[in-house]
């Protein structure tokens, strides 16, 4: 035992491209709500940040159900963005957000160019909000419904279109379902970007033989948990091994080993989105098990250990 | 009331039929906050497959002992690792969650409609109604006498039961909605129900034909179950546009919000 390991406080505090965060481990949106619906639980101020419920110009009900089913080690959902609209997040939940000190994170989505500037648009002269996640897994309307981030060009425009309405750090939420995740990387940086957030869900399906129909009523769904793990791992690591860009990093995250292989592939800090679902306070128990980490390994800050797997 | 978090321990699990199981767990915290019609989300296994929680109808709670019945039928992989819990095992628990039953007033007179594994969260209503001094008629439908059983549970405390099965080898042979038919509303001030969706749109009927006040519990797969991943959408209505979230605005909801279809899906009360 090295007599000096109880001597140091390692610095958990991250900046995530112009996103401050007290520890390096965040809620994924659509995962958490607003934060206030985990209240009973924690202390939600004590989180990295609380990346909010996807949200949009208008309201939206969302899909009908079945919205979700689990599979092998993970889960589809296809929620279809239900979500009151951004006035209402801007009056009824930031406000409640604020008060209690969270690091909050807005997610914002949209069907067109346009959409996503009016939203961000929106948020001008509002306290409280520390950075923009983009979801851009979105279909484009205007473009017969390719998803924004599956197209590099349409990344770009989003992210600089976004950029032009905020003084806000904004990062976009890359999907996997891409051939090429770099290019899509270069793209939102090109774009403006001042961090990435990787992964969204993988796009897949499950089959109810009995009925012969598929599970869900959108048909498709987004699969999360622990079985995209290595999926995302590779992407992060692809991506930071290119370029030298701030990257939050999650996919079926579930205790603090999982969020450390995350930010030796090169993640800055971690998303924990599916795993809240089966430890509402997974978010701080790996924030604790960080720490113990680096105190174990007698490591000052965070920092030191991000990218540390990628052989160059 | 504040839900919580509380690693729970099995006092004992055991078989009351060929596939539904009653498992009694020692949680003296969560226990103090059960109210009738809420549910508990349990982890199934510490690992990560199957990963969710399972969301499990509260069947009983003795709160001055700190014990919290569930009767459970075993329809999948989470259910058939929970029914291998034995004594002194740990039981990772999240709860109480969502919207339980109304509680009725002193001395009301009430009824109960059940249907298969569905009796589930009625029979703590049951207690806590006859602790009212409350007058609890329990109509119970199943597919056999041996599932027929649950019934005893009910007596014990005081409800007046009667019965129907599906292949006649106890109770009355046909449907629990047939007993209901020979009710006489005006006897009454509440209905409960719970159990597969064509029973409780044949309930939900019957009660709005004679204006009467009643809750139905319905369910629905959950992730979070706390209302923030907005997975167990339910459509309450073809009028309302939009959704409910089962978890947090149920699992219990008026009669007069819902809309049941007696096509819908035979599915009884339990997620595997």
């Amino acid at each position: 035992m090295n007599k000096n390991k109880n001597l140091i406080t390692p610095d958990l505090s991250v900046d995530l491209g112009g996103i401050k965060m007290k520890n390096p481990v965040a809620v994924a949106s659509g995962t958490f709500g607003y934060g206030r619906e985990y209240e009973d639980y924690m202390d939600i101020a004590a989180i990295g940040a609380v990346i909010v419920k996807g949200t949009t110009l208008e309201p939206r009900i969302g899909n009908p159900p079945p919205r979700i089913i689990e599979t092998p080690a993970g889960m589809l959902n296809a929620i279809g963005l239900e979500n009151p609209g951004i006035d209402v997040f801007l009056d009824q939940h930031l406000p409640y957000l604020r008060n209690k000190g969270v690091t909050v994170i807005a997610n914002l989505a949209g069907n067109s160019i346009e959409d996503y500037a009016a939203v961000t648009a929106k948020l001008k002269g509002h306290q409280g909000i520390a950075g923009i996640e983009l979801n851009i897994s979105c279909p484009n309307v205007k473009k017969g419904g390719l998803q924004f981030g599956t197209d590099p060009l349409m990344v770009k425009q989003v992210v600089q279109a976004v950029k032009k309405e905020t003084s806000l750090p904004v990062m976009p939420k890359l999907s996997p379902n891409v051939t090429n995740i770099v290019e899509i990387a270069w793209a939102a940086r090109e774009g403006g970007a001042d961090a990435l957030s990787m992964i969204n869900t993988l796009m897949g399906m499950a089959i109810d033989i009995d009925r012969r129909r598929p599970v869900l009523a959108n048909i498709f769904g987004g699969l999360s948990g622990p079985a995209i793990k290595p999926v995302a791992l590779r992407m992060i690591y692809q991506v930071r091994r290119e370029m030298d860009i701030p990257i939050l990093g999650g996919g079926g995250i579930m205790n603090a080993r999982d969020a450390l292989e995350f930010i030796m592939a090169g993640a800055s800090a971690v998303s924990v989105g599916t795993g809240n679902f089966v430890n509402p306070r997974a978010a701080l128990d790996i924030a604790r098990g960080i720490q113990e980490y680096l105190v174990e390994q007698e490591i000052n800050k965070i920092s030191e250990v991000v990218g540390a797997a990628i052989l160059r | 009331m504040m839900s919580g978090l509380e690693m729970g321990r099995v006092l004992d699990n055991h078989p009351v039929t060929r596939d539904w199981f009653v498992m009694d767990i020692a949680a003296p915290a969560t226990a103090q906050k059960c109210q009738p019609g809420q549910f508990l989300h349990i982890r199934p296994i510490p690992t990560y497959d199957p990963l969710l929680r399972r969301p499990l109808s509260i069947y009983d709670v003795l709160s001055a002992s700190g014990i919290i019945s569930l009767l459970y039928r075993v329809a999948g992989r989470g259910t058939s690792l929970l029914a291998k819990a034995e004594p002194e095992d740990n039981i990772d628990i999240m709860g109480p969650l969502g919207r339980g039953f109304t509680i009725p007033m002193e001395n009301e007179s009430i009824i109960l409609v059940g249907g298969g594994v569905g009796v589930a969260p009625l029979m703590y209503l049951a207690r806590v109604s006859l602790e009212r001094r409350c007058r609890v008629k329990l109509l119970l439908g199943a597919a056999n006498a041996t599932q027929l059983g649950a019934a005893k549970r009910f007596e014990r405390v005081g409800a007046q039961v009667k019965t129907a099965s599906l292949d006649g080898s106890a109770g009355r042979h046909g449907l629990v909605t047939d007993l209901l038919e020979e009710e006489n509303p005006s006897d009454y001030s509440r209905i409960y129900t719970c159990g597969p969706v064509p029973m409780m749109a044949r309930v939900s009927a019957w009660a709005k034909t004679h204006d009467m006040w009643g809750e139905v519990s319905l369910e629905e797969h959950m992730a979070c179950g706390v209302g923030a991943c907005l997975g167990c959408a339910c459509q309450l209505n073809a009028l309302q546009p939009g959704y409910a979230k089962v978890c947090k605005d149920g699992p219990v909801f008026n009669i007069d919000a819902v809309e049941l279809s007696p096509d819908q899906g035979g599915k009884e009360k339990c997620l595997e």
